[in-house]
């Protein structure tokens, strides 16, 4: 078949059928085209025709080829547009970071049975293909804001391996020098912002840092500040007032800002379709008069594709755009969390479509690299997580002097105590309580 | 504003209306709608949105258009403002000023009523001030802006009709510093916001009666001037604290402690603290004025402690 053209004007989701349902029912039907047994919590019902009322249609303003390429194909994870949608370097690079993320979160999972890593751990096998597909297309100067299952957004954005890992075992080494933890992952020389145990937190965070480029470029006059900001969030968090109250304002001045929906499908043991009155995430874009576009995210190109016209938006000054990534976590919601809820035949059905597999297989088919090339970066890759592993290993754990240190930027914020000098210029102040 | 672009104003109303208080009355028209932001009814998200700013170069200052409103933003005042600079190892500092008017005012009912100063005191990382007179609300406030901490700013209802001679030069006053307002040998009065007024009305009575108070605005209300206030004990050996925030977990209850702690030797007396009831505050005029602490109690307050 031949290669679609890439115009399209509304968000449309992937893999629609040819069968006109309407949007409503094709919730509770099954596709058919693809064999496999239909269940609650089956992402099937998510993949929709296309919603035919022309309100839709005169809503979206912006452009996306990522639906239409697909529609004509048959709806198997793997088949790929003829025409390559990468070189071979930026195949390389998406692989290495997949699997960067994939081997360092596996030892993550490791490390923490072993008992060098502590608390909260979320694990994000499985939508590496997410990570990759954004983060790879941005500069050092924008910023990137994610969740607690951060580990792999850092690498991504490119915090040494090393840092995160010694950030994880609770070293000072690590990159927010072991106060921060798995779930607070900063770095202000790679521009991310965190990190947030609490969903749907680094949302206005997120807005917040879109609004200073905005604010840069207008009032500072810094005319060539076009940072653009991702907020990576998920499904669970697409119900909390948070994400609402900011995609009305960032769509209101119009802040370059892409909000990212990793779709699991599951917010630890409940199913998105228990929670949402209505699941499909892209939808809510248009309500604030924001693009929403629904992409398969386990296809690294196809977010790819999503990606580049989402952030090329946002450089533009053309405003926000909603991006509902339908992934899914191969591991539990953090490694204390048994996973029984989930069924077996849909952790089947995602595993294989894992985007690692695909990407490998896409590039080896298209000549882009040869099985050889891509053993060498998983070797590669592979030491590179067994030396982070060592260096924390070998990292100090930090000591008393470090508990009052970055309480306060100013520590003269502990005030003046009973002798009249500040509380901070006592030479033993770090020894001492933090109590104000 | 002036001297510093990065600094903007962040809340409800603040620009074209001018605050809900005529606080910042005509910035937008010299400073443009984007340095002082009307935003849409959503505390927590931009509350959020300021803190996010912060962190990537702006010095926004958060009003609340009353604190009350503050409490939706309380998740990311506690978690983001107070947390982030250290959670995130000293990388990202959030210079932000959160201010807005509170305090109980003049029948306005009990959610617009509220004290919040005690709601936010345990948050580590933030530091709180209250001003009480147009001179001090004007350094305290610049002395917010500049500084790289987050700080709340508690201005209070009842006190913007203040008129004083303040100077033409720039002034800048000390954050953790507390204020003498009368020096005195008998008991050291500490107090903060509106009380400070009932405490000079009551000081009046008390100076016609013999007694010779120490009434010291202690304006930082986190970290305390333990400097100032433990001088001030060691002279006059009795404390009497008064307050408009609920008794349990207020302002006064911590600063009992931490007098109590360090200057226990030095006291003659246990230290009294005078709060509002721990009720919601009454919509009735006679039931509100019974709310808050008024001057007689304050006189009869001392009378007994220096029996």
């Amino acid at each position: 078949m031949s290669a679609a053209a890439t115009k399209i004007i509304q968000p449309l989701p992937l893999n629609s059928t040819t069968t006109n349902r309407s949007p409503h029912k094709a919730l509770f039907n099954p596709l058919k085209t693809i064999p496999i047994s239909s269940f609650p919590a089956s992402t099937r019902k998510l993949r929709l025709t296309k919603p035919n009322s022309p309100h839709a249609r005169r809503r979206s303003t912006s452009v996306f080829a990522v639906s239409d390429v697909v529609q004509e194909k048959k709806p198997t994870f793997n088949t790929f547009f003829p025409n390559l949608l990468i070189t071979k370097e930026e195949g390389l690079e998406l692989y290495e970071d997949m699997i960067l993320g994939r081997s360092f979160e596996d030892m993550c999972a490791q490390m923490y049975y072993r008992g060098k890593m502590f608390g909260f751990v979320h694990l994000y096998n499985g939508q590496e293909a997410v990570s990759a597909g954004f983060i790879k297309l941005l500069k050092n100067e924008d910023c990137v804001v994610s969740t607690y299952r951060d580990h792999v957004h850092a690498l991504s954005k490119g915090v040494p391996a090393r840092a995160v890992m010694s950030e994880l075992f609770g070293k000072t080494t690590g990159c927010c020098r072991g106060q921060g933890g798995s779930m607070h992952m900063f770095s202000k020389e790679h521009n991310v912002l965190g990190g947030f145990a609490f969903i749907g937190e680094g949302i206005p965070v997120a807005t917040g840092a879109a609004f200073t480029s905005k604010y840069r470029r207008e009032v500072l006059k810094e005319g060539d500040c076009d940072h653009v900001t991702l907020a990576f969030f998920g499904d669970g968090t697409c119900n909390n007032g948070q994400f609402f109250e900011c995609l009305n304002m960032a769509a209101l001045w119009k802040l370059p800002i892409v909000f990212v929906v990793e779709n699991n499908l599951w917010a630890i043991g409940m199913s998105h379709l228990r929670a949402t009155s209505d699941p499909q995430i892209w939808k809510k874009g248009p309500a604030f008069g924001i693009p929403g576009v629904h992409v398969d995210g386990m296809d690294v190109l196809k977010v790819r594709e999503a990606a580049k016209e989402a952030i090329t938006r946002a450089r533009r000054g053309e405003g926000p755009t909603l991006v509902e990534c339908e992934t899914y976590r191969f591991r539990g919601h953090s490694l204390a969390d048994p996973d029984e809820l989930r069924d077996a035949s849909e952790k089947a059905h995602y595993a294989a479509r894992d985007p690692i597999t695909a990407l490998k297989k896409y590039m080896v088919e298209n000549n882009l690299a040869s099985e050889a090339e891509l053993k060498v970066i998983e070797k590669k890759i592979d030491e590179v997580v067994e030396e982070a592993v060592e260096f924390a290993d070998s990292s100090p754990l930090p000591g008393r002097s470090q508990l009052l240190e970055n309480v306060f930027a100013d520590p003269r914020g502990f005030g003046i105590g009973p002798d009249g000098k500040y509380r901070c210029e006592d030479p033993k102040f770090t020894e001492g309580t933090a109590h104000v | 504003m002036e001297r510093d672009a990065r600094v903007c104003v962040i809340g409800e109303d603040v620009g074209h209306y001018g605050g809900s208080y005529k606080v910042t009355k005509d910035l937008a028209n010299k400073y443009g709608d984007l340095r002082v932001l009307d935003t849409p009814i959503a505390e927590n998200s931009f509350t959020g949105m300021a803190i996010g700013a912060a962190m990537t170069g702006l010095r926004p200052i958060i009003e609340g258009m009353n604190m009350g409103f503050l409490l939706l933003a309380f998740n990311q005042i506690s978690n983001n403002c107070g947390m982030l600079h250290y959670t995130s190892g000293g990388q990202f500092t959030i210079p932000v000023v959160i201010r807005g008017p509170g305090g109980v005012g003049r029948q306005l009912g009990a959610e617009h009523s509220q004290r919040l100063e005690s709601y936010f005191q345990s948050i580590p990382g933030i530091q709180m001030v209250a001003c009480s007179t147009p001179y001090n609300a004007k350094g305290l406030m610049k002395a917010a802006i500049r500084s790289e901490n987050p700080v709340i700013l508690f201005e209070h209802v009842l006190l913007y009709n203040l008129k004083e001679r303040i100077p033409d030069e720039e002034y800048v006053l000390n954050l953790e510093e507390a204020e003498m307002v009368r020096p005195g040998e008998h008991i050291t009065i500490l107090t903060y916001s509106r009380m400070r007024y009932h405490v000079m009305q009551a000081a009046k009575t008390l100076v016609n009666k013999g007694y010779d108070p120490e009434v010291i605005d202690i304006r930082s209300l986190k970290p305390f001037d333990l400097h100032t206030i433990g001088n001030s004990v060691k002279k006059t050996h009795r404390v009497l604290i008064v307050e408009e925030c609920m008794r349990t977990g207020g302002i006064g209850a911590s600063l009992t402690t931490a007098i109590n702690e360090n200057f226990h030797d030095y006291l003659d007396a246990p230290v009294v603290c005078l709060s509002s009831q721990d009720v919601p505050t009454p919509y009735a005029g006679t039931l509100e004025e019974w709310t808050v602490v008024q001057p007689t109690q304050i006189v009869t307050a001392v009378e007994q402690l220096c029996h």
